[in-house]
């Protein structure tokens, strides 16, 4: 299978790492001025050259997404399904080796927890879980997805990586994007992260956008996991997956997200931080070299970093996130993946949004769009 | 100044708007109002059908503006007919503006699944406006097909660089049986006169107002640069003359006596 593996394996970190260190102002102010920016321009926005145009690069990231996405924030809501995993993931709460109590949700559960998301007023929904494929497999997904459905106009799952005929399957059911994170795209230092369990295959999860692209999903999620390694360097591998994705898969739509490592269960703070400014910068540089990118912002960010945030790139959030199956009606003992940082509510996040002169937009789709009908054409 | 005509409805008013990417539903609502539109669009997928009042359709409800139901989020002429029908069901219209754009980049609308659509649609009794590229050919096509009107692009859509199709949309204008409706990347109201001017029979603008620093005002200042752009259409523009006229006439000769 033609894949982006014969992109990335063109690349030796060390070398973008010291390309990227070795960015300076000239190329910047000439990325700015660029009207096409490419991975390489990305790579300078990056750099800590770009620090001091921080400012040029949030007005123009500003101006860039109220041409192509209006004035507008969607609104989703995370529904965390299991927490069983099998894999050992040193930074996740979720990890085998935690020994913490472990849920999935029955259909009855999954019905009750939907019922406190919609009296939000929520229409869009991220189906969450660990990856345990006895338990929590395809056929799990699509009773949850049949339950759910007649009640979301949008569903996104961000489960284990599938094969492309699961993901046709999970298409055919409702299935409107996936959401798959390398997490890392160093290849050595994702062995040592992910120590035991399907996910340490560092290329077949590389691999996954691929097959979600040929399944022809309509969206495919993005992003590193911010604090497991240099994050320039890695963002710019994650920049170079969605350009080549871009090209490839050319009828499908593009969201990245910023996740930083969150405090979780038995898990050390990392020593690859990322600080607000910085975030700040990778956000815009993602604007500025991909107009039409989503960007999602999860309740990992703080609340006032979240309100500066409406205005600088971001398209989509979630508000009112718990991240434990149960956690919206069962009030569960079952442990989080993280902590959530903002804990408002999804009625005042969304007051924030409109005070910003933010339309929040709670449907933007409808399943009916999904459903193989039989119209002879 | 003439009514515009589109299937069997009349419009006073040659300005169409779309109604996304405001920054509130109540300034949407206000920007209509001023505009004087009486034809707004609505993506089909932006309205929920269970709430009873929804928020983007609770602000245009006004006597004189009618409501075009669009298919943006289809990929292909099934999903649009689905689309159209589901919009007729719910929105009570046989009207719908038919938008397919596979590319989620450029949203770059599919000539040929949109030219199947209309046909199907045409068939199944619908008043199809389908946005297209500023592509002759097609507009013919479509016409035979059955389509009300046709919606040619004047750049690519939210992007507000004006009519870089022009040369395109005159050859349209030229031979079109049907309302030609200048839609997309019109960013700002001269540019809305100069496709007036041209002779469209109308346009269609979003983009440019909803993001305006004052969206009420810019559609205020769309209104009146349609009517002009048309006023002077009807009034027949002098023609444009880049040189003076000779003072050696090369038929002079003709009226001496030889």
């Amino acid at each position: 299978m033609k894949s982006f593996k014969d992109t990335f394996d063109q690349y030796r970190w060390e070398d973008v790492q010291a390309s990227i260190l070795a960015k300076t102002s000239k190329e910047v102010e000439s990325a700015l001025a660029a009207t096409h920016r490419t991975p390489e321009d990305f790579k300078a926005l990056i750099s800590p050259a770009a620090l001091p145009y921080l400012e040029q690069m949030a007005q123009l990231s500003h101006q860039l997404t109220k041409k192509r996405f209006g004035k507008t924030i969607q609104l989703f809501a995370p529904i965390y399904l299991s927490n069983e995993c099998n894999n050992i993931c040193t930074y996740c709460g979720f990890s085998l080796d935690h020994k913490i109590k472990r849920k999935t949700l029955t259909a009855a559960e999954i019905l009750q927890e939907i019922n406190v998301i919609k009296q939000h007023g929520f229409n869009h929904i991220l189906l969450v879980t660990g990856e345990s494929n006895h338990t929590v497999h395809v056929d799990y997904f699509i009773k949850a997805i049949e339950i759910i459905k007649p009640h979301f106009a949008n569903i996104s799952i961000e489960v284990q990586p599938l094969s492309q005929d699961e993901y046709e399957q999970l298409q055919h059911c409702g299935v409107y994007s996936v959401l798959v994170y390398q997490e890392t795209y160093h290849k050595e230092k994702y062995k040592d992260y992910h120590l035991k369990g399907k996910k340490s295959n560092f290329y077949y999860r590389l691999e996954t956008p691929d097959r979600i692209g040929l399944a022809g999903m309509h969206k495919i999620g993005l992003a590193v996991l911010l604090g497991l390694e240099d994050w320039r360097t890695d963002s710019f591998f994650c920049a170079l997956h969605l350009d080549y994705l871009q090209k490839t898969y050319w009828q499908t739509k593009y969201s990245v997200a910023f996740p930083r490592i969150r405090p979780a269960e038995g898990v050390d703070i990392s020593d690859y931080h990322i600080s607000d400014k910085e975030l700040v910068q990778l956000m815009c540089a993602y604007r500025l070299m991909n107009e039409d990118v989503e960007i999602s912002i999860s309740t990992r960010e703080s609340e006032l970093f979240r309100n500066h945030l409406i205005k600088l790139g971001t398209t989509t959030m979630s508000a009112g996130s718990k991240t434990n199956p149960g956690g919206y009606s069962l009030d569960e003992e079952s442990l989080e993946q993280f902590e959530i940082s903002d804990e408002r509510t999804p009625e005042e996040v969304a007051t924030v949004i409109a005070a910003n002169g933010y339309e929040p937009v709670w449907k933007d789709w409808d399943t009916h769009f999904n459903m193989h009908h039989h119209v002879n054409i | 100044m003439k009514q515009l005509t589109i299937a069997d409805k009349v419009f006073q008013s040659r300005l169409f708007l779309g109604t996304g990417k405001f920054g509130s539903s109540l300034q949407m609502e206000e920007a209509v109002l001023a505009s004087g539109s009486e034809m707004v669009t609505v993506a089909l997928k932006r309205v929920d059908f269970e709430t009873e009042t929804d928020r983007l359709l609770s602000h245009l409800q006004h006597s004189h503006i009618n409501l075009l139901p669009n298919t943006s989020g289809v990929r292909n002429a099934k999903e649009a007919v689905f689309a159209a029908q589901l919009a007729r069901e719910a929105m009570e219209t046989n009207w719908v503006k038919l938008e397919i754009h596979p590319d989620p980049k450029y949203l770059m609308p599919d000539p040929i699944e949109t030219l199947k659509a209309t046909e199907e649609l045409a068939k199944l009794g619908f008043v199809v406006l389908p946005y297209i590229h500023a592509d002759p050919v097609l507009c013919k096509r479509l016409e035979d097909a059955g389509t009300a009107a046709v919606m040619p692009l004047g750049s690519p859509i939210g992007t507000n660089k004006g009519l870089k199709t022009f040369d395109f949309l005159q050859i349209i204008i030229e031979q079109s049986k049907v309302p030609v409706i200048i839609d997309a990347g019109i960013g700002a109201p001269s540019d809305a006169a100069l496709a007036m001017e041209m002779g469209a029979d109308a346009v269609l603008v979003n983009t440019a107002i909803a993001i305006a620093g004052n969206p009420v005002q810019m559609a205020i200042a769309f209104r009146f640069a349609v009517q002009a752009g048309r006023m002077a259409f009807e009034s027949k523009l002098a023609n444009k003359v880049h040189h003076a006229i000779a003072s050696s006439p090369l038929t002079q000769f003709l009226h001496e006596e030889f």
